[in-house]
């Protein structure tokens, strides 16, 4: 009987096409918005992500996250390290700095204070240039993509100088980096130099970054730092999640996206579940003739179970496959606000329980009419 | 071929290999509070290797009569018999598996699967009964030869007349050689000259000593195809002829009256 499954389904090309179609636009809108939310919130702990060496980040007691944040005197880099367990911790500095460029134009951008000496919190892949250029007298390396925005349509040229805060600063090197939250462009340079690059302020220190000494419970060592420096210590993952649960209960960006995502569904639920509703609907005849024939209701109830799994696998591959390629091409054509987005397992796997949902409630009520079909139906 | 026809002044009439057999046989149906009386104390026999024929006016319950003895509805009371099966017995899985095997059917619009083709249609009936796709279709081929349609195979329905399609739809309900074959209004889609050739091959069928074909039908035009007419009339059989039909030369020639 799944041959007839098979057949009836597709018997009708068009309609077999519209509901597939109709699953996968589906697919296509709760997959889309889905992965457009997931990776804002990624992109609001982006140096969490591109930082990979330490195990703990420390900071003030009253950072919200990790673009608000108090700096902290360099004298807390020493109580750190003195704290037991700690293999070995860095200062960083994050900010926000005026770039000018030489024409006069003017754009915000991150200014990322890496230490000087191990050069830990560097970017992880350079286009050009090296890190060890940091070393040269005011010297940044620049993401790629705030490169473009700076310079946008230009080849990239190392050399070219800018004033950060009206200090002189020289690109020595051309790097990627995870997509920031805002769209700004990023740029490293050695603490030092960024100390002098930030607005005057009595404490610029932002974070400490820690390594725990091998066999640490990282947990444990967190509530040290904090017991005995009276600092923020969060593992790199929790500080992950930190910072996206600081952007979901403080903005409302998951509410607006909740409500597309939401829409997504309700749209793909009604297009995906009308069509295969009323496909069932207009072929009430058929399985009226079958069950006459002597088809009993559990063959028939898994002929439409075995045509909405069909339906919801096709059209949910297109969905995700048709998601996938919209960030893919929207990435290649270097489209800044959607750089770095991507569709990931976690978002399948939901938009797949939601096709499912979808495509199972469904079948079941045009089920719920097959069943108590009578089978008489077939002599009106 | 003539046809003479036999009035008898009975609204019951006693066959001696009864196929199928009702005893005041009852249907209501309920809408909201109306009750409906579609049947009201009907007594019918039906004999093994006869087609009978069930006409009378719209609304006259001779379309309810046939989902009972088809196993489709539930009588409100009476008594039914089947191929020799109580049919009050025969519930649930049991009366499926009964329609599967004993009951073939040939509906007015021939509710025909569209999105299979000629062969595919009438292998149904077997692929539900279990048997392999390859081996329904071949037994499905044999059974379109004998109605003559070996050459429409692989046609999809769509492309066939409506006599063709008929005949896919008795070939069908003749594929898994059932015991009973239900007709209902088999001509009444179909020109004079198709519904003849369908009669024709109705007839051909009933000739099985093991079968019994009933059809229902308004059309006058194939009233003399039946070796039985049961007139329906208020939810009640209110006239039975008889057509005799001599059996020995493929029993689609001679007729004989009897009174």
């Amino acid at each position: 009987m799944r041959w007839l499954a098979w057949r009836m389904l597709t018997g009708d090309r068009t309609k077999y096409l519209g509901i597939v179609f109709g699953v996968a636009f589906g697919s296509l809108l709760i997959a889309q918005q889905a992965s457009i939310f997931v990776g804002l919130m990624r992109r609001t702990s982006h140096i969490i992500l591109d930082v990979t060496e330490p195990d703990i980040w420390v900071l003030d007691k009253y950072g919200q996250n990790v673009d608000e944040i108090q700096p902290m005197s360099e004298n807390r880099l020493y109580q750190v390290r003195g704290v037991a367990g700690v293999d070995w911790a860095v200062k960083m500095y994050k900010g926000l700095v005026r770039v000018k460029q030489r024409d006069g134009d003017f754009r915000q951008a991150i200014l990322i204070g890496i230490d000087d000496s191990t050069m830990i919190g560097a970017p992880q892949k350079m286009i050009q240039g090296s890190i060890s250029d940091l070393s040269r007298p005011d010297a940044i390396i620049i993401d790629l993509a705030g490169y473009s925005l700076m310079y946008p349509g230009e080849e990239i040229q190392l050399g070219r100088t800018m004033e950060i805060n009206d200090r002189r600063a020289v690109i020595v090197g051309i790097c990627e980096v995870s997509a920031p939250f805002q769209t700004f462009p990023v740029a490293f340079t050695k603490y030092s130099h960024a100390t002098q690059y930030a607005p005057r302020e009595r404490n610029v220190m932002s974070f400490v970054l820690v390594k725990a000494e091998a066999g640490i419970n990282q947990q444990e060592l967190c509530e040290k730092i904090e017991e005995q420096t009276g600092l923020q210590a969060i593992r790199s993952d929790d500080f992950f999640w930190f910072n996206i649960n600081y952007y979901i209960e403080n903005t409302g960006i998951p509410v607006n996206f909740g409500i597309t995502v939401m829409l997504g569904f309700i749209v793909g639920a009604a297009i995906a579940g009308q069509t295969f509703y009323l496909f069932t609907i207009e072929n009430l005849k058929q399985f009226g003739t079958l069950k006459a024939m002597g088809v009993t209701n559990i063959r028939l109830l898994r002929m439409i179970l075995l045509q909405a799994l069909i339906v919801g696998t096709i059209g949910y591959s297109i969905g995700i496959a048709m998601a996938c390629a919209f960030f893919e091409i929207t990435g290649a054509s270097g489209q800044a606000d959607l750089r770095g987005m991507y569709v990931p397992w976690q978002v399948m796997l939901i938009t797949a329980g939601a096709v499912g949902l979808i495509v199972l409630v469904a079948s079941l009520l045009s089920i719920h009419k097959v069943l108590v079909l009578e089978p008489a139906v077939v002599f009106k | 071929m003539s046809v003479e026809l036999a009035k008898i002044d009975s609204k019951q009439i006693a066959v001696n290999n009864a196929a199928v057999r009702c005893q005041k046989l009852t249907k209501e149906f309920r809408a909201g509070e109306t009750i409906v009386r579609a049947l009201r104390g009907v007594d019918v026999e039906i004999a093994y290797g006869e087609m009978t024929l069930l006409v009378g006016p719209s609304g006259c319950g001779k379309t309810t009569l046939i989902s009972i003895i088809a196993g489709l509805l539930d009588p409100t009371d009476g008594e039914v018999e089947v191929l020799g099966e109580n049919r009050r017995e025969l519930t649930g899985t049991r009366l499926v598996k009964f329609r599967q095997k004993n009951i073939g059917f040939v509906f007015q619009q021939y509710n025909l699967l569209p999105a299979l083709d000629v062969v595919e249609n009438v292998s149904i009936p077997l692929i539900i009964g279990g048997v392999s796709q390859s081996d329904a279709k071949m037994r499905a081929a044999e059974v379109l030869k004998k109605v003559s349609l070996e050459d429409k195979i692989n046609a999809r329905v769509s492309q066939l007349s409506g006599g063709q399609q008929q005949r896919v739809a008795i070939a069908r309900a003749l594929v898994h050689d059932p015991r009973l074959m239900v007709c209902d209004e088999p001509t009444a889609a179909l020109d004079a000259a198709s519904g003849h050739n369908i009669m024709e091959l109705l007839r051909e069928v009933s000739i099985d000593q093991d079968r019994v074909v009933i059809v229902v039908t308004h059309d006058n035009r194939v009233f003399d195809f039946g070796d039985r007419v049961i007139e329906m009339a208020d939810g009640v059989v209110e006239n039975v002829t008889t057509n005799q039909r001599s059996r020995n030369n493929g029993g689609s020639n001679t007729k004989v009256k009897q009174t």
